[in-house]
């Protein structure tokens, strides 16, 4: 028998406001507002409400898929890994830069946002750099 | 912090006939519930802010009903676990309710009727403070109908339908909640229908509702909750002679066959 809170940071927009994770016997079961956080004084929107929801849930992609043949098949993290890269680099030998743009996730990190738009515009040579959270 | 050392004293002493005590946490700089299990976690215990606590003992409960826990509860959520334990959402034979009660600050910041337990426990820590009187009811109540309608209509119009009056609220516990019933309220639009979504809510909580302030307190736009359900349980009252969260006997005077 557990049952404890994680603080984080909801990953839902740029807000950034303060909530906890209830964790009951090892498994995320939900979501409570942080009192007295600075940014969200114990408050949040319906999104951070239910920021646990997609955690266990059972459509949530926890191995990568290629397409093959119309149908998608689960394949290794190296495998896909591969034939994106060889797939970005094939298309921007033949299109150029251009033809490629790279959309990132306010579920991600600063750091891995930072990092996606150095990869796009100093490895992959365009400006084409956008997210999800243009709400 | 008066408090804080004899209610860790008490906890102390409680964990060791019990496997576990509900109370609040102080850790990253924050507060939340927790369930402590161990002697060591204590230095770690915490008063405020608060929590809406007897909802998790009702998670922890559901998922270990044989357990024998423990429950720092002040007089709001005392009065939640009457309610709860009538509604069968909890097994008060198998909780031991350690008192808080409430400082004269946190009393004013509630406006509570009530700001100490002592109805399911001999053990209070912290010394009763007075009630404090509901002067934004009472202002509330020398306005005309119409005004009165105006100012709801103002209010909920900043309604962002975050569903956190519903979510913070002890009382709320429908495995199928009407707010999410497309028949009674309309999906896709922000303000929810006006007074529709908010008024379905307010029926929802009478003879349940024991002010404990965490719709209020949890609500994005600052919507004064709480007038609107002291007046709903200052009409029970009067209507019905049902006082919410005042013993274990009285039978509430309207229950939702959904809650059973």
């Amino acid at each position: 028998m557990e049952y404890r809170n994680v603080l984080t940071t909801c990953v839902y927009c740029g807000a950034g406001c303060g909530l906890y994770l209830e964790v009951l016997d090892g498994r995320v079961v939900g979501t409570l507002p942080a009192k007295g956080h600075p940014v969200s004084e114990g408050k949040l929107c319906i999104k951070g409400w239910n920021a646990h929801a997609f955690i266990h849930h059972p459509d949530r992609l926890t191995k990568p898929l290629i397409r093959r043949d119309g149908r998608f098949i689960e394949a290794s993290w190296d495998e896909a890994l591969d034939l994106v890269a060889e797939r970005l680099a094939a298309i921007r030998e033949k299109d150029g830069p251009e033809a490629i743009a790279a959309l990132s996730s306010a579920k991600a990190t600063n750091e891995e946002n930072y990092l996606l738009q150095k990869f796009t515009r100093a490895v992959l040579g365009t400006n084409n750099i956008d997210h999800c959270a243009r709400l | 912090m008066k408090r804080l050392e004899p209610l860790k004293k008490v906890v102390a002493e409680a964990l060791g006939e019990l496997e576990g005590v509900v109370a609040l946490r102080a850790k990253w700089g924050g507060v939340a519930p927790h369930l402590f299990k161990g002697q060591e976690e204590l230095e770690e215990l915490a008063i405020a802010p608060k929590y809406p606590l007897p909802q998790t003992l009702r998670l922890i409960q559901r998922a270990h009903p044989e357990s024998r826990l423990g429950l720092v509860a002040r007089g709001c959520e005392e009065r939640g676990l009457i309610e709860m334990a009538k509604r069968n959402q909890i097994d008060l034979e198998r909780v031991k309710v350690i008192g808080l009660a409430c400082t004269a600050e946190e009393a004013q910041a509630c406006r509570c009727a009530k700001p100490y337990p002592g109805l399911l426990t001999d053990i209070v820590v912290g010394e009763k403070t007075e009630p404090v009187a509901n002067e934004l009811v009472e202002g509330f109540l020398s306005k005309s109908g119409e005004e009165r309608l105006q100012f709801w209509k103002k209010e909920f119009a900043k309604c962002i339908k975050c569903y956190g009056c519903r979510n913070a609220c002890p009382q709320c516990f429908c495995p199928e909640c009407t707010l999410e019933d497309a028949l009674w309220v309309e999906t896709g639009r922000i303000p929810p229908p006006f007074p529709s979504f908010h008024l379905v809510r307010a029926m929802h909580t009478v003879g349940k509702c024991v002010g404990c302030c965490e719709c209020e307190l949890s609500c994005p736009a600052h919507i004064p909750l709480t007038t609107l359900y002291t007046l709903i349980r200052r009409e029970v009252g009067e209507l019905f002679g049902y006082q919410t969260g005042e013993s274990l006997e009285a039978k509430p005077p309207l229950v939702l066959p959904m809650e059973m």
